[in-house]
């Protein structure tokens, strides 16, 4: 194909994407369209199947039947929108293999929030309220991505996650409203989890290097200064109605501005997390690379099972 | 209060509710992400069943008692799940060889339960067994992908199903209460389902290309709530919110 058939080419893809139409995975698509969204979309993969650690610590021991089951029905969502983001990711002609090979080498990220420690049961309530709640702002836009697939699966998946978000509310509610132990508890929650939810939203517009482009082709819609905003002047009048305290002292309601100012993100520890040196990522890693390898052989005889299947179905068929 | 009923659904309950706490540990953890899904259903399908079981008996009981007092706050004497649930996931063939020998139990189980003349058993048995019929459907086509698929796997999941085989005949074991609640037509004569039971498995285990355990040694003591030292483990991670923290909610 001729350098101008393809300036063609790409002219008419930018101006289907400008009139709102969906690309689809058989559609001509430019290899940097591509490489981004097997990049966005297996990182979001990734979160959610490494996000199920986290809250699945807290699965045998949850404090009543009730919360068991939500608890189970949560990370079953988790790994859920796992198995569909990591089949749309396959319509981009890379194997579901090859993703889990880039997460276990530590090529592709997912969301640093999973990092750190779930303590308390206060934890499975933080997350739900304040990661799920970060992760819908952040992914509420992408219903209207560009890519079919995509925007089809994010669908689903931001159903699932307001629903854990309230869930995840409800449970700092029960916290709060209980004894003298259980607001510590969930104040302690919102104390450790408040700043890596901030950072969640991702790094400074001044420091963000996929943005420009990532507007352009609908995968993102705001940028990452705008949605950490939303999500503070979203997120702190929850925490006073509740009774619990967001733990910055320089949260002041800006009249002018009609938004909440707030103190300065640590970005050094964002950074660390990122770079691998959080709390848990070696143990995060450890857990999926160990499933993996101890899964080896169930997952061969799977294929062994399916091909000999297969054959007698094709000797019988003669 | 009706004594003998109460403590047959804890029999009857204690089952789900251990062996949904094994298939819980494992979220996350699993060989691929759809068996992990698979195993987490498995586990809520199984709390689902407890919540109802446990829900009548704190009604029977009275008192104000809930149903997680009954889930959370007795001592290890006092659950009489079958020595078979607790059993520790060795690894995925053990996870699987103990599914498929009690699902094959609770199918069976929960047919007979649905004509109980007890209401409310007899409808949490019409609404379990539909889950349990897949739950069935899931380990048995992998207790066949297992022992027909490579070398590994045929090893693996033979040893699995030879060491909880020891385990399988407790099913069949009727207490004192249990005997009372068959003469009243509400419990199951499980004595009358051993044969069915194991010509179902023994096919399946043949199909699978897995030779069937010869040992006629058995473990039993779990209906009369002596266990093997796993409970106890299960038990601290279970319990540990309602006794750490006692008196709240959540």
């Amino acid at each position: 194909m001729s350098e101008e058939q393809i300036r063609d080419l790409e002219a008419q893809f930018e101006a289907r994407i400008a009139r709102d139409e969906k690309i689809e995975p058989k559609d001509w698509m430019p290899e940097k369209y591509r490489k981004t969204h097997i990049r966005q979309m297996s990182q979001h993969a990734h979160s959610e199947i490494v996000g199920m650690l986290p809250e699945g610590n807290w699965i045998t021991r949850a404090p009543s039947l009730r919360r068991k089951v939500a608890l189970l029905a949560k990370v079953q969502d988790e790994a859920g929108h796992g198995l569909y983001l990591y089949s749309a990711c396959e319509t981009l002609g890379i194997s579901r293999d090859e993703l889990y090979e880039q997460l276990h080498t530590g090529k592709a990220k997912y969301s640093s929030i999973f990092n750190y420690p779930t303590v308390t049961w206060a934890d499975m309530g933080a997350i739900g309220w304040l990661v799920d709640g970060a992760a819908i702002i952040n992914q509420v836009p992408l219903c209207n991505t560009s890519y079919g697939p995509y925007a089809r699966a994010m669908i689903r998946v931001c159903k699932e996650e307001s629903f854990h978000q309230r869930q995840g509310f409800e449970i700092m509610i029960k916290l709060a409203n209980g004894t003298k132990e259980q607001k510590e508890m969930a104040q302690d929650a919102l104390n450790r989890w408040w700043w890596p939810s901030l950072m969640m939203l991702g790094p400074t517009d001044d420091k963000s290097v996929h943005t420009e482009q990532s507007m352009k082709w609908k995968l993102k819609r705001k940028t990452n200064d705008d949605l950490r905003q939303q999500f503070i002047d979203q997120t702190v009048p929850q925490a006073e109605l509740i009774g619990l305290t967001i733990p910055d002292p320089n949260l002041k309601w800006n009249e002018e501005r009609g938004s909440y100012d707030f103190g300065k993100i640590n970005w050094d520890e964002f950074w660390q997390v990122v770079k691998g040196h959080g709390p848990c990522n070696k143990e995060r890693m450890k857990a999926r690379v160990g499933a993996w390898e101890r899964g080896e052989w169930v997952r061969d005889a799977a294929m062994a099972y399916a091909s000999k299947n297969q054959e007698r179905k094709q000797d019988q068929a003669i | 209060m009706k004594q003998n009923l109460y403590k047959y659904i804890l029999g009857i309950a204690d089952n789900s509710l251990i062996l949904g706490q094994r298939m819980g540990a494992l979220t996350g953890h699993g060989p691929s992400l759809e068996t992990d899904i698979a195993c987490t259903n498995i586990s809520l399908d199984l709390f689902g069943q407890v919540r109802n079981y446990y829900q009548y008996a704190a009604k029977l009981k009275g008192d104000n008692t809930t149903e997680d007092d009954i889930a959370f706050l007795r001592k290890e004497r006092e659950y009489f799940n079958v020595l078979l649930v607790e059993q520790p996931d060795t690894n995925f063939a053990y996870t699987i060889a103990r599914q498929f020998l009690f699902d094959s139990y609770h199918f069976l189980f929960l047919t007979e339960l649905q004509k109980s003349y007890d209401i409310t058993l007899s409808a949490i048995a019409k609404k379990s067994i539909k889950e349990v019929s897949y739950h069935k459907r899931f380990s048995s086509d992998w207790i066949k992908r297992l022992g027909d698929g490579t070398e590994i796997s045929h090893e693996n999941i033979q040893e699995a199903i030879n060491e909880l085989w020891t385990y399988t005949d407790e099913l069949f074991h009727q207490t004192e209460e249990d005997k009372i609640m068959v003469k009243e037509n509400i419990g199951v004569d499980v004595t009358r389902l051993k044969e069915v039971y194991y010509d179902a498995v023994n096919g399946i285990l043949k199909e699978a290309t897995l030779d069937i355990p010869e040992s006629k040694w058995f473990q039993k003591g779990g209906k009369h709530g002596i266990h093997t030292e796993h409970l106890g483990y299960i038990l601290s991670d279970l319990q540990y919110m309602q006794r750490t923290y006692p008196n709240m909610e959540w």
